[in-house]
């Protein structure tokens, strides 16, 4: 569905500065699969995206979409794909359903078929009773439904059988959504999958959200594919697990220490204060936790409590964090994900 | 099947692709005018006050009124479709913003049909507001020729083109600083007016003046709509019209230019 080799853009700012967005991204989507592009802000997701969306041109590579290329063939590769941007795709002073109607129209829909092409999409988006209200009169949740019916309006009906390859871009779909309207847009777009021979490729950079939401992650930094994988073989490869276990005996803490370091596959193991919220207060004894990563946390617990019951240890808690995309990133980069991104507030959960 | 036909259609006969794409995007841009078309209204505040405040004092001053309708009321029907087509391009640098523009481009409708759609658009709301002026000042004793008022709202339906056609190209110009559009719209709106002999007559205004407003098109297509609505067929209405012909084929050329770059 998507075949580029070495791409890369530029783009001039100021006086002759160059900056290299994209810097050689080969990649290859297969029909029906749904890809998350992750990657921080400037990472060159959205660049990408709009260079196969036949947005802007790349300065060098090529790329094929939908078996048309982007520069060459851009008239054909428009008529395949549905491209839902950063932005609001309605203009805010038209009503709900004109709007689904001139995209339609504009796909090549004769009246008849746009206009109920509409409906099918307003029934499908939840947004049948806000269909002749304004735009502008829509909440955000709302007006990113409608931003992907507009995406929609002319991938294969589902009554209809399997029509011509689709293909669908997201660019942040869900960014400045809460978190039940994300969950309620995800619902939706699973639901047209489902329904629909279609193939998804979306950038995002919430972290849970590709984790739990797409079948395979493309970590992208700096303009280039650093992973390409699914989000569990990426964290199992890149990460592991994280143990913490906690002494009743905080004399203990170093043997204790020991004992986790014997575990299959631990490393990075550490002996830090506790971190729980109870015991923030800070205290001589309070070393009393060990942290590690691990192979497998949760058959891993079991054997090191067994091992400290042995030694005449007791263990007063023991956590296992299951590894998140963050850590896979920080594993590759040696940052966070999150570390350009301090200021969005929706980010801080995990 | 429709989709398939439609390709083959837009392969065998662009000409025919390009006039639909046109009405599409023209109709689009109406819908919100018909569904509200108080709306139109807005953009004649400001002819209406010059009407209504500096008209009676034109009157006092040039003579009675009946003297000065007929070269007064035809100032502010192109004074209306100059403001309102030059501040077109607001609604386009919205549209920039939101991402409904970038939304179009990704669409296959061509980029020069988003330009002609919506300057062919301009000319509706423009005839609404002159028709408006035109009624409003019947009481008061305006009276125009009534083929000559059909010919001088083609004509300015025709200038109305190529000026939204500029304000639209001025607004993809600055999309990325849009407080220049006002600056610039502003900046070039008075003078433009002033040099054109719309609220006075420059035959009173000094050699230099009249040479800026010899090359000033607006000034032609004044000086023809005066002429037309009086029924007077002279020399003025072929300058007016070849005025307004020239300024909605430059207007065009370069905003299909504008548009087709508009992507980066």
């Amino acid at each position: 569905m998507i075949r580029t080799r070495a791409l890369t853009k530029d783009f001039t700012v100021g006086k002759g500065r160059v900056v290299r967005a994209v810097r050689g991204i080969t990649l290859t989507v297969e029909p029906g699969e749904l890809v998350a592009v992750l990657g921080p802000n400037g990472a060159g997701k959205s660049t990408t995206m709009r260079m196969l969306a036949t947005l802007i041109a790349p300065t060098s590579g090529s790329a094929t979409v939908a078996g048309f290329d982007v520069v060459a063939d851009a008239a054909q590769v428009r008529r395949r794909i549905g491209y839902v941007g950063q932005g609001n795709a309605a203009g805010h002073h038209q009503k709900v359903r004109d709007e689904l109607y001139s995209q339609g129209l504009m796909y090549g829909l004769r009246r008849h078929d746009a206009r109920r092409r509409a409906d099918e999409l307003l029934a499908a988006l939840d947004l049948t009773e806000l269909a002749d209200r304004k735009v502008s009169a829509l909440s955000g949740g709302q007006r990113r439904r409608l931003d992907v019916a507009m995406g929609l309006v002319h991938a294969p009906s589902p009554s209809r059988g399997p029509g011509q390859p689709f293909l669908l871009f997201l660019d942040e779909p869900t960014t400045g959504l809460d978190p039940h309207n994300r969950a309620n847009l995800w619902a939706h777009i699973d639901r047209m999958r489902r329904e629909r021979e279609m193939t998804v490729v979306l950038t995002t950079h919430y972290l849970d959200e590709a984790d739990a939401m797409t079948e395979r992650v493309v970590v992208v930094d700096h303009g280039e594919i650093i992973a390409d994988d699914t989000a569990d073989s990426l964290k199992a490869k890149l990460a592991g697990d994280r143990i913490t276990v906690t002494a009743a005996d905080p004399g203990r803490t170093a043997e204790l220490a020991e004992l986790v370091a014997k575990l299959p596959g631990a490393r990075d193991v550490t002996v830090a204060r506790r971190t729980t919220a109870e015991s923030t207060v800070d205290s001589p004894d309070a070393a009393d936790t060990v942290q590690a990563r691990v192979d497998d946390g949760p058959s891993a617990l079991p054997e090191l409590t067994i091992a400290a019951h042995q030694a005449g240890i007791r263990i007063a808690a023991t956590q296992v964090f299951r590894p998140t995309l963050d850590d896979v990133f920080l594993n590759l980069t040696g940052r966070s994900l999150r570390d350009g991104e301090a200021t969005d507030s929706e980010e801080s959960q995990s | 099947m429709s989709v398939m036909s439609v390709y083959v259609d837009a392969v065998a006969r662009p000409a025919r692709a390009l006039a639909r794409d046109t009405g599409i995007v023209m109709a689009r841009e109406l819908r919100p005018v018909l569904a509200d078309p108080f709306s139109v209204l807005f953009g004649m505040v400001q002819p209406l006050v010059f009407l209504g405040l500096f008209g009676p004092l034109l009157a006092g001053s040039l003579g009675g009124s009946e003297d000065v309708w007929p070269w007064f009321v035809p100032s502010i029907v192109v004074m209306t479709a100059l403001f309102s087509t030059s501040t077109t391009g607001s609604n386009l640098l919205y549209e920039l913003q939101t991402g409904a523009h970038e939304r179009m481009l990704v669409a296959p409708v061509r980029r020069s049909a988003l330009l002609i759609g919506r300057s062919l658009k301009e000319m509706v709301p423009l005839v609404g507001q002159a028709l408006v002026i035109v009624l409003v000042m019947l009481p008061f004793g305006f009276r125009f020729d009534p083929l000559g008022g059909l010919l001088a709202l083609a004509l300015l339906a025709v200038f109305g083109v190529g000026l939204g056609s500029l304000s639209y190209a001025l607004a993809l110009a600055v999309r990325k600083q849009d407080w220049m559009f006002w600056l610039v719209q502003q900046t070039l709106l008075y003078p433009a007016m002033i040099l054109s002999g719309m609220l006075l007559p420059l035959s009173a205004g000094p050699g230099w003046m009249q040479a800026l407003a010899r090359a000033n098109p607006l000034a032609y297509v004044v000086d023809a709509e005066r002429a037309l609505f009086s029924g007077d067929y002279s020399a003025s209405v072929g300058w007016g019209w070849l005025a307004a012909a020239l300024t909605a084929v430059v207007g065009l050329a370069v905003g299909i230019r504008s548009m087709v770059r508009s992507a980066d």
